[in-house]
C-alpha cells in the first residue's frame, strides 16, 4: 500500500523537445486531417502531445462554471474494459487503445446506413466547445469542456425510418487492447441506449475531444456520447456501433442490476440508488459536497422530454 | 520479566508495531496535505480508513492461529495492540463518513444507518468494537473475569464478518475482487477456530458416556442468514 508504483517513463523513454518540435513540424505540414489520419500511437498517449481540435466555436448550451482540471478529468475515471479502478483507465488504456484506424458503423432502422471512418466524423459537422457539468451516479461531479457535435447532425443524415424509436449504442470490446473485458462481471461489449428524441436533443453529444484537443483514450477515444442531463454511464465512450431500433435496447447496466439502474437514468436527486442518496454530489476538487438538481441542471431544456412520465417508476 | 501484570511495558517490539501501524494514517495525513491522493482525495481517504481497519482486524484474528500454529506465544502480547489500532481506524473511518461525507447531517445520517444495509452493517461492526476496546486492558479482565471477559471479546469475530460483508456490499460487482478476498481471508481464519474447536472435541467422542463437549458457539451473534450480497447480484 505505502510502496509506490514505479514511474511509469523512464527519463530515456521520454521524447526530447526538439524532437517533439520536429513532429509537431512534421505533423503542421501534414495539414490537420491528414495529420489525424498519421497519427501515432504515442501521440494519442502523451498527454502534452495530444493533437488540438479546432476551430472550435463556442455554444450557448455551454456552462460558466469552473472546469474541473484536466489533470482530474484525465486520472479518475469509470471505463471498466480497462479496469475497475478509478486509475485504471489512465494507466491502461493509452498505451492499448488503437484509435486509429477506427470506424463507427450506423445502422438499423434508417434510410442510409453507412460505416463512417473516424476522419469523415470528424469532418461531418463544425466542431463545438460544449462545457458541460458530467452527473456520475456514484455521488461525484466534474465539469467538462467537451469538443464534439449535436448526435442529431448525424442522425438528420442517416435518416431513420419511421420504425425507429430508440438508439442503442454498441462500444469496442476488444480483449486484445482491454483487460477489463476478460472479467466477466459485466455483459460485453457494453451498451447503451437512448430513446430516438433523447438522441435527436440538440444538448445529446458525439464527443470527439475536450479541453480543445482529441479524446484522451481513458475518456472514451476516439468517439463518445454525451448526455449530460443523465447518469455519467449514459455516455458510451469508444462507440463502434450505432444502431436505430424499435424496442428499448437491453442495456449493460440495467442488464447487471436491473433495481439499481433504469434505461432513463436521468439525474434526479428525489430518487435514490438502493445503496446511497442521490441528493447531494462532490464536484471533484471541492471539499463540501454541493445539492444534486433534477437533470443534472438542465431541466429547463429536457424536462419536456418527460411530461407525463412517472419518474420514479422510469428511474 | 513479563510478571508483573501492570503497567505492561512498552517492549520494542510492540514499539515497532505501534510505528508500523501509524504509517497507513501518516500516508493519509500526507496525501491530504501534499494532495496526492488523487482527484477525490476524501474519496480515498474514506476507502482506506476503511480497508486498514479490515486489515487490523484480519491481522489480529491472525495472531491465535499464528501463536498456536508456530508456538510463539509472545505474539500473544501484539494482540491487544492490534485490535485497538483496529479499532482506532475504524473510528477515523467512522469520523470520515460523518464529517467529510455527511457534514454532521444527523438525519441523513440516521436515515442511511436505517435504510442502506451496508451502512448499518458497517455501524453495526463499530459500534460493537467499541465494548471491547472498552474492555481492553487489565483491569477490566480481572473485574470481568477471565471466561467471561473471553466470551465478550468472542464478538471480534462477529465484527469481522459484519466488516466484511459491508465491504462487499458496498462496492459495484465489477469489482467484487476484492471484498472477495478480504472473505476468504476470514473465512479462513474462522474456519481454522471451528476446526480446532472440533479437534478439541475430541477426534470421536467417548461411545459409553454422552459427550462433555460444549456446543460450539464462536459468535454470540449472527448477521442474518448467509453473507448478504447487494439486491439484483
Amino acid at each position: 500500500m505505502l510502496i509506490r508504483p514505479p514511474a511509469d517513463i523512464l527519463p530515456s523513454e521520454i521524447t526530447s523537445q526538439a524532437l517533439f518540435l520536429q513532429r509537431r513540424r512534421l505533423l503542421q505540414s501534414l495539414g490537420a486531417g491528414a495529420a489525424l489520419a498519421g497519427l501515432g500511437q504515442d501521440l494519442w498517449a502523451a498527454p502534452e502531445g495530444r493533437p488540438t481540435l479546432g476551430p472550435l466555436s463556442a455554444s450557448p448550451y455551454s456552462s460558466q462554471e469552473k472546469t474541473t482540471p484536466l489533470a482530474s478529468v484525465t486520472s479518475y475515471n469509470n471505463f471498466y474494459e480497462f479496469g475497475s479502478a478509478k486509475e485504471d483507465p489512465a494507466r491502461q488504456a493509452p498505451g492499448r487503445l488503437k484509435t486509429h484506424p477506427w470506424s463507427v458503423a450506423v445502422e438499423g432502422e434508417v434510410k442510409h446506413p453507412r460505416v463512417y471512418d473516424i476522419d469523415s466524423l470528424l469532418k461531418l459537422a463544425p466542431l463545438e466547445e460544449r462545457i458541460y457539468r458530467l452527473r456520475c451516479v456514484e455521488g461525484w461531479s466534474m465539469v467538462i469542456p467537451w469538443v464534439g457535435f449535436p448526435l442529431a447532425e448525424l442522425i438528420r443524415r442517416v435518416e431513420p425510418t419511421g420504425n425507429a424509436k430508440y438508439v442503442e449504442f454498441v462500444t469496442l470490446a476488444d480483449p486484445a487492447q482491454m483487460p477489463g473485458v476478460r472479467s466477466p462481471l459485466l455483459e460485453w461489449p457494453y451498451v447503451e441506449g437512448l430513446r430516438l428524441d433523447e438522441a435527436r436533443h440538440p444538448l445529446t453529444l458525439l464527443a470527439v475531444g475536450l479541453y480543445g484537443e482529441v479524446l484522451p483514450a481513458q475518456n472514451g477515444a476516439p468517439i463518445r456520447l454525451v448526455v449530460p442531463w443523465k447518469y455519467g454511464f449514459k455516455s458510451a465512450k469508444s462507440i463502434v456501433r450505432i444502431r436505430f431500433v424499435a424496442e428499448q435496447p437491453r442495456t449493460t447496466w440495467v442488464k447487471a442490476g436491473p433495481s439499481e439502474y433504469g434505461f432513463y437514468s436521468n439525474v434526479n436527486p428525489a430518487v435514490d440508488h438502493p445503496r446511497w442518496s442521490q441528493a447531494t454530489e462532490r464536484r471533484i476538487g471541492e471539499f463540501r459536497k454541493r445539492p444534486t438538481l433534477p437533470f443534472n441542471g438542465y431541466a429547463e431544456q429536457v424536462a419536456d422530454l418527460y411530461r407525463g412520465m412517472d419518474l420514479r417508476r422510469f428511474f | 520479566m513479563n510478571t508483573t501484570p501492570h503497567p505492561p511495558p512498552l517492549n520494542p517490539l510492540r514499539l515497532v508495531l505501534l510505528l508500523l501501524s501509524l504509517l497507513p494514517a501518516a500516508y493519509y495525513a500526507w496525501g491530504l496535505a501534499a494532495d496526492t491522493l488523487g482527484a477525490n482525495p476524501i474519496e480515498a481517504l474514506s476507502r482506506g480508513l476503511g480497508i486498514w481497519t479490515l486489515n487490523f482486524l484480519l491481522l489480529t484474528l491472525c495472531i491465535t492461529p499464528l501463536r498456536k500454529l508456530s508456538g510463539w506465544h509472545w505474539l500473544l502480547r501484539l494482540r491487544r495492540q492490534l485490535g485497538l489500532t483496529a479499532f482506532a481506524y475504524g473510528v477515523l473511518h467512522f469520523l470520515a463518513y460523518v464529517w467529510l461525507d455527511q457534514f454532521w447531517d444527523l438525519d441523513a445520517i440516521a436515515r442511511d444507518i436505517l435504510k442502506r444495509p451496508f451502512i448499518t452493517l458497517g455501524f453495526a461492526a463499530f459500534v460493537l468494537l467499541w465494548p471491547l476496546a472498552l474492555t481492553s486492558n487489565q483491569r477490566a479482565i480481572r473485574h470481568l473475569g477471565g471466561k467471561r471477559w473471553q466470551e465478550l471479546h468472542r464478538m471480534v469475530y462477529a465484527i469481522a464478518i459484519l466488516g466484511v460483508a459491508h465491504y462487499l456490499w458496498l462496492v459495484k460487482r465489477v469489482a467484487l475482487l476484492d471484498p472477495i478476498l478480504y472473505a476468504i481471508a476470514l473465512a479462513v481464519l474462522l474456519g481454522w477456530r471451528i476446526q480446532a474447536r472440533l479437534r478439541l472435541a475430541g477426534p470421536w467422542p467417548v461411545r459409553s458416556a454422552p459427550p462433555v463437549v460444549q456446543p460450539v458457539v464462536f459468535m454470540p451473534k449472527r448477521p442474518q442468514g448467509k453473507l448478504p450480497l447487494p439486491p439484483g447480484h
